[in-house]
């Protein structure tokens, strides 16, 4: 249960500074994720089941799979990555921990980033680190399943802190799984583009090193500007309560 | 000026100014736009290479414009309302969803029912036509997040950051997905360039886009105004009003 993990010393207190508080933030999103070990694995399942229904549905065909499998589990995590980020605050609006946070010392935008680089560890990282075992399965190259996750690796950083604008939107209301994807998933197009578009170039033979740069461009924006508005949203939500 | 900006930010002001501007756009709208669109549809020449099928520009152009241009004036009224607290932003941004997601969703609908006589089908996944549809999916995600909203000032904050978000990211958005596909004619018409049509095509498209501009203008106030009545509606001077008329 959330209520286990204790709130951090460093949100109460003013010593500690700013690294500590980021960091006691990380650790406590871990001991939370650690302790509840079926919300790690629901994001993963999802994964492999949406996946998986593409070869039940269009076509098992080898041909079919290795063209169409880079894009089916690039879609694939991204509404996966959707649908663990409407828990991303969740529990933390309910029990008063925002609260906490918006009241805190530390800047907020920092807590935010903290937060979501111990999400994207814990939720997303795992995720790409199942990608090798669907490229065998969609009759992947080994050489195209690594491009697959490099890029992978590049590129659900930014969505994790796009969508985590919307997840801050939308904490404060009921329901909002749907919602949130709606907002967000056209912010969600050039990382998908970019994505896919190296595989496509690796398949055909040309070098990747221009769309991984893009990707990285877009991380770096996103490191930057991303965590500013989630705090805007966050103070917006918890204002609401 | 200062003095100005802060009239603006008044419901009873506005509501009043509003509602004298009104039957000036109203009928100015009507008349250009019939100007244009009978010069457009009936007196312009056909093209050499597409005929009359052509002549849907003088509704594509137009709307595919505003549609584009709203969303960057909603994130402008963001910025204002979440610096200056200006309610007026917040009723802006309310209005101005609907009118630009149906400005939108008719350079779609235009571009369709072009794009079938042209290039032979209703739809192609070429980048100005995707933008575009990602662009009224925007429109639809703020439209989605304000009804979820109840309290009006969380309401407000809310879809000024996500309009501001969504204005950081249009000219990503666009980019990326030009450089994804591109089959589309460029722009017709560009600030920085003479015009690649005739006269005699380009001015009835000019009349057209003045036309729908005055259209749009008397539109999202005609919203604003209905917007500030039903904020304002527990105000003395609405009762006064709603009685008088």
């Amino acid at each position: 249960m959330r209520s286990e993990a204790r709130v951090p010393v460093s949100l109460r207190e003013q010593e500690g500074g700013w690294l500590r508080a980021a960091f006691e933030t990380v650790r406590r999103e871990w001991l939370i994720a650690f302790r509840n070990r079926q919300d790690l694995i629901n994001p993963l399942v999802f994964f492999v089941l949406i996946v998986s229904l593409f070869p039940l549905g269009v076509s098992p065909e080898p041909e079919f799979l290795r063209q169409a499998g880079p894009g089916i589990i690039w879609v694939a995590a991204l509404l996966s990555i959707l649908l663990s980020l409407n828990l991303l605050f969740r529990n933390d609006y309910a029990d008063g921990h925002l609260e906490q946070w918006v009241l805190s010392p530390q800047p907020l935008a920092l807590l935010a980033l903290a937060r979501v680089a111990a999400v994207w560890v814990t939720t997303v990282l795992p995720l790409v680190l199942l990608v090798p075992v669907l490229g065998v399965m969609l009759h992947l190259t080994p050489a195209i399943g690594l491009v697959l996750v490099l890029t992978l690796l590049a590129g659900t950083p930014v969505l994790v802190l796009v969508g985590a604008i919307g997840a801050a939107l939308t904490v404060s209301l009921r329901g909002s799984g749907v919602l949130l994807v709606l907002i967000m998933t056209p912010f969600y197009v050039p990382v998908l583009i970019f994505g896919t578009g190296a595989v496509t170039a690796a398949v055909e033979g040309a070098s990747i090193i221009g769309h991984l740069a893009l990707l990285g461009a877009m991380l770096s924006l996103a490191v930057v500007l991303a965590p500013l508005a989630i705090a805007g949203a966050l103070r917006i939500s918890v204002s609401n309560g | 000026m200062w003095q100005w900006f802060h009239k603006l930010g008044s419901p009873k002001w506005f509501f009043g100014i509003a509602g004298r501007l009104m039957p000036w756009l109203g009928w100015s709208a009507l008349i250009v736009l019939t100007v244009g669109v009978v010069w457009g549809l009936l007196f312009a020449p056909a093209d050499y290479q597409q005929g009359d099928s052509y002549r849907i520009i003088f509704i594509h152009v137009p709307s595919a414009y505003l549609g584009q241009s709203l969303y960057v004036a909603m994130a402008v009224a963001g910025v204002v309302g979440l610096v200056w607290r200006m309610k007026m932003a917040d009723t802006f941004i309310a209005s101005a969803t609907a009118v630009g997601a149906a400005m939108t969703f008719l350079a779609l609908l235009t571009g369709a029912v072009w794009g079938k006589p042209t290039w032979g089908t209703w739809w192609v996944w070429d980048a100005r036509l995707t933008s575009m549809l990602l662009l009224l999916f925007l429109y639809l995600g703020v439209m989605a997040l304000r009804g979820a909203m109840e309290d009006p000032d969380v309401r407000a904050r809310a879809s000024a950051i996500l309009v501001i978000v969504g204005v950081v990211n249009i000219p990503i958005i666009k980019y990326s997905v030009e450089w994804w596909n591109t089959l589309h004619q460029p722009a017709t018409i560009k600030v920085t360039e003479a015009p690649s049509m005739p006269a005699s095509m380009w001015v009835p498209l000019l009349i057209c886009l003045l036309g729908f501009h005055l259209l749009v203008a008397w539109l999202i106030l005609w919203r604003m105004r209905n917007d500030i009545l039903l904020r304002e509606r527990r105000a003395r001077w609405v009762r006064a009003w709603v009685l008088a008329q």
